[in-house]
C-alpha cells in the first residue's frame, strides 16, 4: 500500500517538474519581449533594458529557470505585466469563484449520474433505459450554453430564483454566492452527468456478466442486493477515471459559462492574460492546473486503492 | 420421492432449442453424473434448477425440487431456496469470488441472508464451514482477499459458499476443469466427504467420463439437448451398448496409431539412474554417444533441441521501496536434450515451471543461466534478428483455440503469419500455396483461406494453430495444453492429427501438459517436473506405470482412469 502510494506521489512530482520545464520553456521561445510588452512600443530601449535588468530576463536560461520555479514553491508566483498585481492575488480571486463552481458541478453530475447510470443497467433494454440513455444522449450532445441560456430564461427571467449573472462575492454571505453559482453549476453539470451516466451504465453492464454476481445470485441474494453489494463497487474504477478527468475540465474549462453568466474565473482570467500576452499569469495559471491535475490524479488513484483491495499491495 | 424430479424439460433460448424432453431424477444423498460436450445442454440444465438462466430462455415441462415447482416459483422463493437448499460450484475458480470482497463476507453473506443470525454468530459458522473445506482461519482468516489465494483455494471457498447451510442438493458445474489433476483429486475428495456427511444429493457435471465414473453412482449422458442414456454408473459404461457412449468411452481413451521412436531421449538406457526422488541434477546429455540409428531418414547425430543447466529467477516481489523479497527460481538446472521427430511430454502440476521452460527455448523469455541450442546452433543471448532462422523452426501451438487468433485477420494471413521469418519472403501465389498446403496437412480445406476464425468450431481453429505452427516446415513445434480445452471426440482426432503430422513431417514435439492421458497417447518419452526441476524421466509407459519421484507418484494416482474406474464401480455395484 505505501509503496503504491509512494510511487504514484513520485510520478505525480516528476509530472509536475516536466511539465514546468515545457511550460517555461515554450514561454521562452515564443517571440516577444514582456518588458517592450510592459512599457508600450513608444518606450526608449534604455528603459526596456532597466526593466530587463530589473526582470533578470538577461540571466542565463536556467538561473531563471530556477528563479521562477524556486518562486513558485514558496507561492510567490511574480507580479501580472498587464495588472502590475501579484499573480497570487489575481488567481486566488478568481479560485474562491471557480473551485466552488467545478466542485458544486461534479458532486451534481455525480449525483444525477451514478444513480441514473445504476438504474438503467439495472433495467437494460427496458422502456426505462431507454428512456433515460436518450436522455443522455441528447446531455452529451447539447453545448452547456444552450442549457445555461435556458436556464436563465426559467429561473432567473421566468420564476426570478435566482440572479441571471455576476458574481457578489463571498463576502457579500454565503447564499448569496451560492446562489449565483447554482445556475451555472447546474449547466455544467448537466453534459458531464450525461456522460458519466452512460459510463456508470455500461461499467456496471460489464460487471453484471461476471462470474461473481453468478455466485452471489446462486447464494440466494435478490437482484438488487447483488446489484449494491457486488457490482456496483467493482464498476467505480472506470467512474471514478471519469470523475478526475470532469473536475480538471470544470476548473478551467468552463469560459464558456462564465461569459454566459459573467462570472469573474479563471477560464476568463487565462483567456484575458493570453490575448494580453501576459506570460507571467499564463505561467502560473497553466503550473496550477497541471498541479490541480496531478492531485486529483492522485486522489483518483488513492480512492482506486481502496476500491480494490488488488491494488494494496500486501507487506 | 425423488428430491429433484425433472419431466420433460425443454429449453429455447429465443427460437433456439436448447434442451429436449430432458427427464432426470435425484434422490437424496445420491451423486448423479451429467456428462455431455459442449454445448450438449449439461450448464443450462443446471442453470434451470436454479433458475439464473439468461432473460431470453424459456423452459417448459416439470421441475420438481423437494415439493416446489421451480419452473412455476417466484423469484422470492427461488431466492429463498439458492444458497439455502440448492447450492451451486462453478468452473472458474479464479473469477467466481468478488475480487473487493474479503472470503469472509462472501461465505458469512451467505449465512446473514437466510438465517437472520448475528454478525458475529455468522463469523463463527463461515470459520467452521472454511475450516472444514480446507481452509483454516488460524492459517486462512476471514480477511483474506481471493487474489491472496491459489485456483484450488479459491475453488474451496467456493465450495464453502455452496455447503454453508448444508444444502439439499449441491449442484457442481465442471469443478475441477480449471484445475490441475492433483488439486482435481482433493476437491474430488473433498465433494465426496461432504455429499457423504450431509447426505446431500450432488449433481455432477463433467465432460470426462473418468472423473464421473469415479464419483457418480448414476450418469445421464446428453448430447446436443437430449438425454442419450441414463442409469446406474456401473452397467452403463461397462456395456456401453448405447453407441454414443461407446465414442465418448473410446473417445476419451483413444490412443493414436503410431510407431514410437525406439530410443529414449538421452541416449542411454531406458531410465536414468539416481534421477528420480533425489534432487541430483541430471548431467547434461552427450548426444553423440547415442547409440541409436538415427529415424526418419535425419541422417546425422546432432540433437534437434539441447538445452543445458537452464535456470529463469523471477525477482521477488517488492516489499518496500528499496526491499526486494528473494527471487523465485521458476526454472531450476534443467537439462535434456531431443532428438529430431522425437515426441516428448513435459508433465507437471500448475506452477511448476513447464510454461516458463517452454518459453525460454521459444527465445520468448530469457534464462537467467544456462544454454539452449538448437540444431547445434545457440539461441540464449541472441538479438531477435539473428533468432530468425531459428524461429523458422520452431512454432508454438497454444491452448485456448479462441483466444489465438486475431477475429478480425482471415485464416489465409493468419496462418501465413509466420512466414515472415523465412529468409527469402514468398510472393503472394506462392504464399497462398504455402497455406493451402498447411491446411490440407491438417485436414482443413484450400477453400477456408479466405474465411474468419469465428466461422471455425473450437476443433477446426485448433487445427488452424497447428497449420500455423507446420507452416515454416518446423523441426519441433512446441505445444501448451493443446487438447485441454477441447471435447473428448476433437481432442482423439486433434491427437490423431498431431501423430500422423509427427509421422509424415518428421516434426518433434515438446508436449507441455497436465493431462497424462494425453501424455501417454502422444508421446514416446516424458520428463516430470516440480518446483522448477526435472525431478524424473524416461520412457513414457514405464514412467507412468512405474513412477519413483514423488511428484510423478501424485501426478500418477490424481490421474483419473477410465478403465480403473469402471472397474472399481462394477466392483461396488456388483
Amino acid at each position: 500500500m505505501t509503496a503504491y502510494l509512494v510511487k504514484r506521489l513520485i510520478a505525480g512530482l516528476a509530472t509536475l517538474v516536466a511539465a514546468s520545464i515545457v511550460v517555461f520553456g515554450v514561454l521562452e521561445v515564443v517571440p516577444g519581449d514582456p518588458a517592450r510588452l510592459m512599457l508600450g512600443m513608444n518606450a526608449s530601449a534604455e528603459t526596456v533594458q532597466v526593466l530587463r535588468d530589473q526582470m533578470g530576463l538577461d540571466q542565463p536560461l536556467a538561473v531563471r529557470y530556477l528563479d521562477w520555479a524556486s518562486g513558485m514553491l514558496a507561492l510567490d508566483f511574480g507580479k501580472s505585466y498587464t495588472y502590475s498585481v501579484p499573480v497570487l492575488e489575481l488567481v486566488s480571486e478568481r479560485l474562491v469563484v471557480s473551485l466552488p463552481l467545478a466542485l458544486i458541478a461534479l458532486a451534481l453530475s455525480t449525483l444525477i449520474a451514478i444513480p441514473v447510470g445504476i438504474f438503467s443497467a439495472a433495467r437494460r433494454g427496458q422502456t426505462a433505459d431507454t428512456i433515460s440513455m436518450g436522455a443522455a444522449q441528447i446531455g452529451v450532445a447539447v453545448p452547456n450554453f444552450w442549457f445555461a441560456l435556458l436556464l436563465i430564461y426559467v429561473f432567473a427571467v421566468w420564476l426570478r430564483l435566482v440572479p441571471a449573472g455576476g458574481f457578489p462575492g463571498w463576502e457579500s454571505g454565503f447564499w448569496p454566492a451560492l446562489k449565483s453559482l447554482l445556475l451555472p453549476a447546474i449547466a455544467l453539470a448537466l453534459p458531464q452527468a450525461a456522460i458519466l451516466a452512460r459510463v456508470t451504465r455500461s461499467a456496471m453492464l460489464d460487471v453484471m456478466s461476471e462470474d461473481y454476481i453468478r455466485t452471489a445470485r446462486a447464494k440466494g441474494m435478490p437482484r438488487r442486493h447483488v446489484l449494491w453489494r457486488h457490482a456496483l463497487r467493482n464498476a467505480m474504477i472506470p467512474v471514478v477515471t471519469i470523475m478526475g478527468l470532469q473536475f480538471t475540465f470544470l476548473l478551467a474549462g468552463t469560459i464558456i459559462i462564465e461569459n454566459v453568466f459573467y462570472l469573474p474565473g479563471l477560464g476568463r482570467l487565462i483567456f484575458q492574460a493570453i490575448t494580453q500576452r501576459d506570460l507571467i499569469v499564463v505561467e502560473s495559471v497553466v503550473m496550477l492546473l497541471v498541479a490541480a491535475v496531478v492531485l486529483v490524479n492522485f486522489l483518483v488513484d488513492l480512492s482506486y486503492a481502496a476500491i480494490d483491495p488488488r491494488l494494496r499491495a500486501r507487506q | 420421492m425423488s428430491l429433484l424430479e425433472i419431466e420433460n424439460l425443454s429449453l429455447n433460448i429465443g427460437s433456439t432449442p436448447i434442451l429436449k424432453d430432458i427427464d432426470l431424477t435425484l434422490a437424496q444423498g445420491e451423486v448423479m453424473g451429467l456428462v455431455g460436450e459442449s454445448g450438449s445442454g449439461k450448464s443450462m440444465t443446471a442453470l434451470t434448477v436454479m433458475q439464473l438462466l439468461p432473460d431470453a430462455a424459456k423452459a417448459s415441462g416439470k421441475v420438481r425440487f423437494d415439493g416446489t415447482d421451480i419452473l412455476r416459483a417466484s423469484e422470492d422463493q427461488m431466492c429463498r431456496l439458492r444458497g439455502d437448499d440448492i447450492g451451486m460450484v462453478f468452473q472458474e475458480p479464479m473469477t467466481a469470488l468478488n475480487p473487493v470482497k474479503t472470503i469472509g463476507e462472501q461465505v458469512s453473506e451467505g449465512i446473514r441472508w437466510h438465517t437472520r443470525v448475528s454478525r458475529a454468530e455468522a463469523e463463527e459458522r463461515t470459520r467452521r464451514i472454511l475450516g472444514r473445506v480446507g481452509l483454516p482461519a488460524a492459517k486462512f482468516p476471514l480477511s483474506r482477499y481471493p487474489h491472496e489465494l491459489s485456483g484450488g483455494q479459491r475453488q474451496r471457498v467456493v465450495i464453502a459458499i455452496a455447503c454453508a447451510l448444508n444444502p439439499k442438493l449441491l449442484i457442481a458445474d465442471e469443478p475441477t476443469t480449471a484445475l490441475d489433476v492433483v488439486l482435481q483429486a482433493q476437491i474430488l475428495d473433498l465433494l465426496r466427504d461432504l455429499v457423504a456427511e450431509n447426505r446431500m444429493a450432488l449433481l455432477l457435471i463433467s465432460h470426462d467420463l473418468a472423473v464421473v465414473t469415479e464419483m457418480a453412482d448414476r450418469i445421464t449422458i446428453l448430447r446436443h439437448g437430449e438425454v442419450m442414456e441414463a442409469g446406474e454408473t456401473a452397467p452403463i459404461l461397462s456395456a456401453q451398448s448405447h453407441p454414443y457412449t461407446r465414442q465418448l468411452a473410446r473417445a476419451s481413451m483413444h490412443v493414436p496409431a503410431r510407431h514410437p521412436l525406439p530410443s529414449p531421449l538421452w541416449g542411454g538406457s531406458a531410465r536414468s539412474a539416481g534421477v528420480g526422488v533425489s534432487s541430483v541434477s541430471v548431467p547434461p546429455p552427450r548426444p553423440t554417444l547415442s547409440t541409436d540409428p538415427p529415424h526418419k531418414g535425419e541422417g546425422n547425430a546432432v540433437p534437434l533441441l539441447c538445452v543445458e543447466n537452464l535456470t529463469r529467477d523471477y525477482p521477488g516481489r517488492r516489499l518496500s521501496l528499496f526491499r526486494r523479497a528473494a527471487p523465485t527460481r521458476a526454472v531450476d538446472d534443467v537439462s535434456f536434450s531431443m532428438r529430431p521427430g522425437q515426441s516428448v511430454a513435459l508433465v507437471g502440476r500448475s506452477g511448476c515451471g513447464k510454461s516458463t521452460l517452454a518459453r525460454m527455448i521459444l527465445a520468448l523469455d530469457r534464462p537467467t543461466s544456462g544454454a539452449i541450442h538448437l540444431l547445434g546452433k545457440e539461441l540464449t543471448g541472441k538479438p531477435e534478428a539473428e533468432l530468425k532462422p531459428a524461429r523458422r523452426n520452431m512454432q508454438v501451438v497454444f491452448q485456448d483455440p479462441y483466444g489465438s487468433f486475431d477475429p478480425r485477420h482471415s485464416v489465409e494471413r493468419l496462418v501465413a503469419e509466420p512466414l515472415h521469418v523465412l529468409e527469402k519472403q514468398p510472393s503472394g501465389a506462392e504464399r497462398r500455396e504455402l497455406v493451402a498446403r498447411a491446411l490440407h496437412e491438417v485436414g482443413l480445406q484450400p477453400s477456408d483461406m479466405g474465411k474468419y476464425p469465428h466461422e471455425f468450431s473450437g476443433g477446426q481453429r485448433q487445427r488452424l494453430s497447428i497449420a500455423r505452427a507446420i507452416i515454416t516446415r518446423p523441426r519441433l513445434v512446441v505445444a501448451d495444453e493443446p487438447v485441454s480445452a477441447l471435447d473428448v471426440s476433437i481432442r482423439a482426432q486433434i491427437l490423431d492429427l498431431f501423430a500422423d503430422l509427427n509421422q509424415r513431417l518428421g516434426i518433434a514435439y515438446l508436449f507441455i501438459t497436465h493431462d497424462l492421458t494425453v501424455a501417454r497417447a502422444i508421446t514416446d518419452d516424458v520428463m516430470v517436473m516440480h518446483e522448477g526441476r526435472i525431478v524424473e524421466r524416461g520412457r513414457t509407459g514405464e514412467v507412468l506405470d512405474n513412477p519413483q519421484s514423488e511428484a510423478a507418484k501424485a501426478l500418477v494416482s490424481a490421474t483419473p482412469d477410465l478403465r480403473r474406474a469402471i472397474a472399481r464401480r462394477l466392483q461396488e455395484q456388483g
